[in-house]
């Protein structure tokens, strides 16, 4: 089994993407930077930059999404890239007023296929504007299909598969998995959109986690087996179409649910998957369904700050004990994957 | 306001050896896409006076030389760009009458199958893949066209329209570089109709010479009579054909102005937004007078010809009605259709 780690994973679907198809192109702000994140454009630019198929354009978020909307109405497969969330907020209106609708407002008729991506970075001393996770946004629009792939497996097939589908897709991912490794297939497959998958089978708690959150829903899974907590890890993979079918049998069988995004608390991805829990399977809860995600607040820059806001594996398996109605308080120490030690 | 009637006294010589290298089949083409346009727009106000079209309807009364010169200038595979004014760009690049009537009734047969309204037509077919009302927004998308237009070797061309007002959007800039930059096959139409809603130029802008905007981008800009169809095909033609060698993109401001109000039938005198003297005096330079003018004068037709034109134009604006009129309402049950293509997974 070849592994892989997250950034190539993505890097290895552009390549296959591109080989496979001539209307795939890419446009995005520093594909051509030799420091690139996660060398998720390795390789790209001596193969396909001669024929005009790999673009670093100018500083332009809403224009150069204008201009992706336009190629794929015009019958290209493009992908553009925003390497930080807080930038493709600058690009905001293309995607939310243009690419949303397209479908819709002319009675189905044309499609827009084109991708979106935007890479979450978060810590680092980065602050506010360089730390945004503003998937609910995406989620909350119509027309938007949004994935959040959480395994190298997921970053590639996910990535195919929006290359493939026929509508605007925001594909997210976050550098703080970059270096995962995992099993990737050499070959061209895809991860269908709007399947979840079980990480890990439980009976007891389902925890439902996006993105970065299913790696710590994992360390937290693993310290509340000690205690002898059996958690079911569901990772939805796609927001958007959003499989309502596996989270719901799985919070049948557990009855308790965490769910855990790695965004803020307020109306957001959370949010939305507790109503939907709570709506359809409520006669299923044998407790109240409790939320971990980022506060409500901005991202702050000193490391001591960065240390209060950004959840860790302790929140999850205190919450955990506290939808399994444990009466202890947690007592473990636990190291997150940024280096900072939280207990 | 701009658009100085010394400007049209100059060209007025030129003008008539210009028709004259066109030929008459080529000036009664415009003609009678100037008459589809009016007569139409001119029946779609009473519509809305009569509460029978409903949705927003901004008429481009006055405005049918530019979309018709521009227009005669593409082929079918070029594709067009609009805006929230959009009937005469669809008219122009040969959508039929029935279509967008029925659209303006947001019956199912419309152009948009009756999702869209005035401010969202469709026609693939004519090469026109949406028109959207949000200021600005297709110009990127245009130029996204034009780059599809170039990686896939074709020479097509993309041609975006919209008003002034889009020239203060940010986006308009970003995407005037981009299509210079990449020297695409991109014609970026700017009817100036000196005004944005209803607020006129000069309260915007320091300055009215839009064309101007452009020039640090290493961008062929041009102003044109934007109320003069002979002058905006000839233009139109030489952007063309310069997109199409893949010299790049041209821009065209045309000065041009709109004889009704910003939305519905009205003019908008009656609220006190516009000066009667300044719309009196475009009216006066009515592009299609103009035109006939020249037809009869030159002899390449009669009045007695134009007036068994404007019946059989009528004959038809009258025949997309009772299209229209004729066509069932969308079943309220298929509201959630096409949300995604392909449906919701």
């Amino acid at each position: 089994m070849r592994k892989l780690n997250y950034g190539l994973a993505i890097n290895e679907a552009f390549h296959q993407c591109m080989e496979r198809d001539d209307r795939v192109f890419i446009l995005g702000q520093g594909v051509l930077n030799p420091w690139y994140v996660g060398e998720t454009a390795r390789g790209l630019d001596t193969k396909y930059g001669p024929s005009g198929r790999v673009i670093d354009p100018p500083v332009s978020e809403n224009g150069m999404n204008g201009v992706v909307i336009g190629a794929a109405l015009a019958g290209m497969r493009p992908i553009t890239i925003h390497p930080r969330l807080d930038f493709l907020n600058m690009g905001l209106e293309q995607i939310i007023n243009e690419a949303s609708n397209w479908a819709y407002a002319f009675g189905g008729q044309q499609s827009c296929p084109c991708v979106f991506r935007g890479i979450i970075n978060r810590g680092g001393e980065q602050g506010a504007q360089h730390s945004q996770a503003t998937q609910a946004l995406f989620m909350h629009v119509p027309g938007l299909k949004v994935v959040m792939p959480a395994t190298p497996y997921d970053a590639k097939g996910l990535m195919i598969a929006a290359v493939e589908d026929d509508n605007p897709v925001v594909y997210i991912d976050d550098r703080w998995l970059y270096a995962e490794e995992g099993y990737v297939p050499e070959e061209y497959y895809t991860v269908p959109l709007g399947k979840a998958n079980t990480i890990k089978a439980g009976k007891d708690v389902t925890i439902v986690a996006i993105s970065y959150m299913v790696k710590l829903a994992q360390e937290a899974a693993m310290i509340l087996a000690q205690d002898g907590i059996e958690c079911e890890i569901i990772d939805p993979r796609s927001l958007t179409p959003f499989d309502d079918d596996h989270v719901f049998s799985s919070v049948k069988k557990t009855g308790h649910v965490v769910v855990c995004d790695s965004g803020w608390k307020t109306a957001g991805v959370a949010a939305e998957i507790s109503a939907k829990i709570v709506e359809n399977v409520f006669d299923s809860l044998k407790a109240p369904i409790l939320r971990v995600t980022l506060p409500d607040a901005p991202a702050p820059s000193n490391k001591y700050e960065e240390l209060a806001y950004y959840p860790t594996a302790r929140h999850i398996v205190d919450a955990v004990k506290k939808v399994c109605g444990a009466k202890q308080a947690p007592q473990f120490a636990v190291a997150s994957s940024n280096g900072v030690s939280a207990s | 306001m701009g658009g100085s009637t010394e400007l049209l006294m100059s060209t007025d010589i030129d003008l008539k050896s210009r028709a004259r290298s066109l030929g008459k089949e080529t000036l009664l083409g415009l003609h009678l896409q100037l008459i589809r346009i009016r007569l139409f727009e001119e029946r779609a106000a009473e519509l809305l006076e009569a509460k029978e079209i409903n949705t927003a309807c901004h008429l481009y009364i006055g405005q049918e030389a530019v979309a018709t010169g521009v227009c005669k200038a593409l082929r079918n595979t070029d594709l067009i760009w609009g805006n929230h004014r959009s009937h005469g760009h669809y008219l122009a690049k040969g959508g039929d009458m029935r279509s967008i009537m029925a659209e303006l009734l947001c019956k199912a047969t419309g152009c948009a199958k009756g999702r869209g309204g005035s401010m969202h037509l469709y026609n693939k077919e004519i090469g026109m893949l949406g028109t959207v009302p949000m200021v600005a927004a297709t110009i990127p998308i245009g130029v996204g066209a034009a780059l599809a237009a170039k990686l896939k070797k074709t020479d097509d061309v993309s041609v975006a329209f919209f008003g002034d007002g889009a020239t203060e959007e940010g986006i308009f800039f970003e995407a005037i570089n981009f299509a210079a930059l990449h020297k695409l096959p991109m014609i970026f139409v700017c009817e100036n109709n000196y005004m944005s809603s209803h607020l006129p130029l000069t309260d915007r802008r320091t300055t009215e010479k839009l064309f101007e905007l452009v020039a640090m981008n290493s961008m062929h800009s041009i102003r044109a009579d934007g109320m003069n169809v002979i002058e905006m095909y000839d233009l139109s033609t030489e952007a063309v054909e310069r997109a199409r060698r893949g010299d790049g993109p041209t821009f065209i401001e045309a000065e041009t102005y709109r004889f009704r109000g910003h939305v519905g039938p009205k003019d908008d005198l009656d609220v006190g937004i516009r000066d009667r003297d300044i719309l009196q005096s475009w009216i006066d330079r009515d592009p299609i007078l103009q035109l006939e003018s020249l037809l009869v004068s030159e002899g390449y037709t009669t009045a007695a010809k134009l007036e068994t034109i404007r019946k059989q134009v009528l004959a038809e604006v009258a025949d997309s009605v009772e299209f229209a009129r004729n066509s069932p309402d969308p079943d309220g049950s298929g509201v959630l259709d096409h949300v995604f293509i392909g449906g919701a997974k």
